[in-house]
């Protein structure tokens, strides 16, 4: 089957092309490096069914990190290119172009942004830039879906360049520059207030002001978004579920399926996060206490990302990024990791040094907590005041801090300068937020849910067998003797590797002290990653790096724990 | 008279004269836009030896300290 792939700078909206072809849905977002991993989808192009490819964005095939890398190798592969072009950028894009078209390979180019490039008084002949490099030129809208159809019609006899010859790097530039003269004409216009506003987003003295604001007003939207949909919606619906729920429970009497369905009843009632049944916790937990808290922040999150926002942030924070080892970019991974460290790990792809990535991602590991355990975290604190919230989130940060100024001095490598294009701020739509928190959304679903379900069954089944008893006797000097938490605590850090979620809920029947339960949460952040996260980190750092990785974690881990039993309980 | 980018003051433009640094840092600064011949405009600089952001051509990029000293500019 032809291969075809979508070529271009970071940034181009090269995934809204992709989207736009094959209807296949993927994350777009306004910030370069959105895409780290390739999209396969297909299409038809007259009758015959073929690839269409998604490549991570490159300014050049000469590839210098990871993502780089991917598509570069992607670019091998293809049968033919599509090239999405920025037309308000044409100049810097047009060196990748010539890169392309001297491989020979059938081209057809994608002038992307066309509408804004005419907002901007940018006015570019895509007939003579079609001719003067010899292949078709079609502009698009990738985000209205404009100019899409007349890009397939091109694509059926698309053939290799004539009249573009390989030439050295500098001889590439003159002839951008011939190429540049002669199809782009820019009326200058005065800058607007608007311009002058997102100037001030960048410097320090406004800018750190208004990062501190823009945090804070999305954690807040995030709470009143989470705990509103709790409070009026999620709730009363399990409150309907109930009485089903207990007719189910009255109907299968005692016994193994009643513990595995129902759980225990508490008080001759169903308690829908202590039970530990599939149809009571293993329901509730996933769809009443965190998709609530999941749809708020993806929500938040989609505003972020594509208003343009987030390199701002990596910008303004790059001097602290800096001393942990990384550059202001590793805030990506922070943010994305918030949601869920999956595509939280895969996000440290854009770094360019084996150093800088296994120092985000340790640390993303180890001291972000994902917005499934967070929402649990914020239910079973919550009730005992905004103080002990602090401290758990207060220790988290320290410990990324900490841990990121350490393994600056001791892991081995390189961490390069940052170097990063600002895009434009753009207005996100609510469309495109809405599909994209859409997408996520289900994502959870479908990786969350069924974790949970053969978390809540092992709980159940490890009871059954005795094994629980033996673990706690097990770990006991360490629970107990160390860390000062309940033995039982070992059963939660063990459930904690399917879900961490559940595992928080299960904290409660514990019968823990507030600042026993501020300890057990905090370490559950950081002693290891959930199963889903540690499958991808084996992937991107491999087997040794991630062995080591490991070993901090667990350190970390320990050594947190008693230091806060220390502080908080002993003293 | 020239300088280095970093050496600009906030708002401030110049004309590129010379990168300076390797092959592949040089490419990837003129892939990037930045190159000789370009206004470039200093539009802040983060403190305490943070990065710079910096313009050409509309785009606005932001570009570590010590890198930022290898773009000579014209004043």
């Amino acid at each position: 089957m032809k291969n075809i792939v979508l070529m271009g700078n970071p940034n181009v909206g090269k995934s809204v092309v992709f989207s736009r072809l094959t209807g296949a849905k993927v994350i777009t977002s306004n910030y370069p490096g959105t895409t780290v991993d390739f999209s396969r989808g297909k299409m038809r192009l007259e009758g015959e069914v073929v690839h269409v490819i998604d490549a991570p964005g490159i300014y050049s095939l000469i590839p210098t990190s990871r993502a780089d890398k991917v598509a570069a190798t992607l670019f091998a592969q293809a049968d033919l290119v599509i090239n999405v072009v920025d037309a308000t950028r044409l100049e810097r894009n047009l060196y990748l172009t010539l890169e392309i078209l001297e491989t020979k390979k059938p081209t057809v180019i994608a002038l992307n942004m066309w509408d804004e490039a005419k907002h901007l008084g940018i006015y570019i002949s895509d007939k003579m830039l079609a001719e003067l490099l010899g292949i078709p030129v079609v502009p698009t809208v990738a985000l209205a879906g404009e100019g899409i159809s007349d890009l397939v019609k091109q694509l059926v006899d698309a053939g290799a360049s004539e009249k573009i010859k390989p030439v050295s790097e500098e001889e590439r530039w003159v002839e951008i520059g011939q190429v540049v003269k002669k199809v782009q004409t820019v009326t200058t216009r005065n800058r607007t207030v608007w311009e002058e506003f997102a100037d001030a987003t960048v410097k320090p003295a406004t800018g750190v002001p208004i990062a501190l604001a823009a945090i804070f007003a999305a954690f807040w939207m995030v709470r009143l978004i989470g705990e509103n949909l709790i409070g009026y919606v999620l709730e009363p619906l399990f409150e309907l579920y109930r009485p089903l729920a207990m007719a189910l429970s009255d109907r299968l009497g005692s016994g193994f399926f009643h513990d595995v369905l129902i759980g225990k009843l508490i008080e001759g009632e169903i308690d829908f996060v202590q039970s530990l049944g599939i149809l009571t916790t293993g329901v509730f937990v996933p769809f009443g206490m965190v998709l609530p808290y999941i749809l708020a922040f993806y929500f938040t999150l989609a505003i972020l990302e594509d208003s343009g926002y987030l390199p701002r942030l990596a910008t303004l924070s790059d001097n602290v990024f800096h001393k942990l080892g990384m550059h202001g970019y590793g805030i990506i991974s922070v943010f994305l990791g918030l949601g869920c460290n999956v595509p939280g790990a895969l996000s440290t792809r854009i770094l360019e040094t084996r150093k800088e990535r296994f120092i985000s991602a340790t640390l993303m590991a180890i001291a972000v907590p994902c917005m499934a355990q967070t929402a649990m975290v914020l239910a079973i604190l919550g009730p005992y005041g905004f103080g002990y919230l602090g401290l758990v989130f207060g220790t988290l940060a320290l410990v990324y801090i900490v841990g990121g100024l350490l393994m600056n001095r001791f892991v081995r490598g390189e961490s390069p300068e940052i170097f990063l294009e600002i895009p434009p701020y753009r207005k996100p739509s609510l469309r495109a937020v809405a599909k994209k928190t859409w997408m996520r959304i289900r994502g959870f679903v479908n990786e969350a849910v069924p974790w949970l379900f053969l978390g809540v069954v092992l709980i159940n089944i490890l009871y059954a067998v005795g094994f629980i008893g033996l673990l706690g006797n097990v770990f006991s000097p360490v629970m107990e003797g160390w860390l000062g938490l309940p033995r039982e605590a070992s059963i939660v850090l063990l459930i904690g590797f399917f879900r961490k979620d559940l595992a928080v809920g299960m904290l409660l029947p514990l019968g823990m002290t507030p600042m026993q339960l501020v300890i057990a949460a905090t370490l559950l952040t950081i002693y290891f990653p959930c199963v889903g996260t540690f499958a991808v980190l084996v992937k991107e750092l491999g087997m040794r790096d991630m062995f080591k990785s490991v070993g901090i974690m667990v350190f970390t881990a320990l050594l947190v724990g008693g230091l806060m039993r220390f502080l908080l309980i002993s003293l | 008279m020239e300088n280095s980018i970093a050496g600009l003051k906030e708002g401030e433009s110049g004309t590129i004269v010379d990168l300076l640094g390797g092959i592949s840092f040089q490419r990837k600064l003129r892939t990037m836009g930045i190159r000789e011949g370009q206004r470039i405009k200093l539009v802040s600089r983060q403190p305490l030896g943070g990065p710079l952001v910096v313009e050409v051509e509309r785009q606005q990029t932001t570009i570590g300290r010590m890198m930022a000293e290898r773009i000579i500019v014209r004043l």
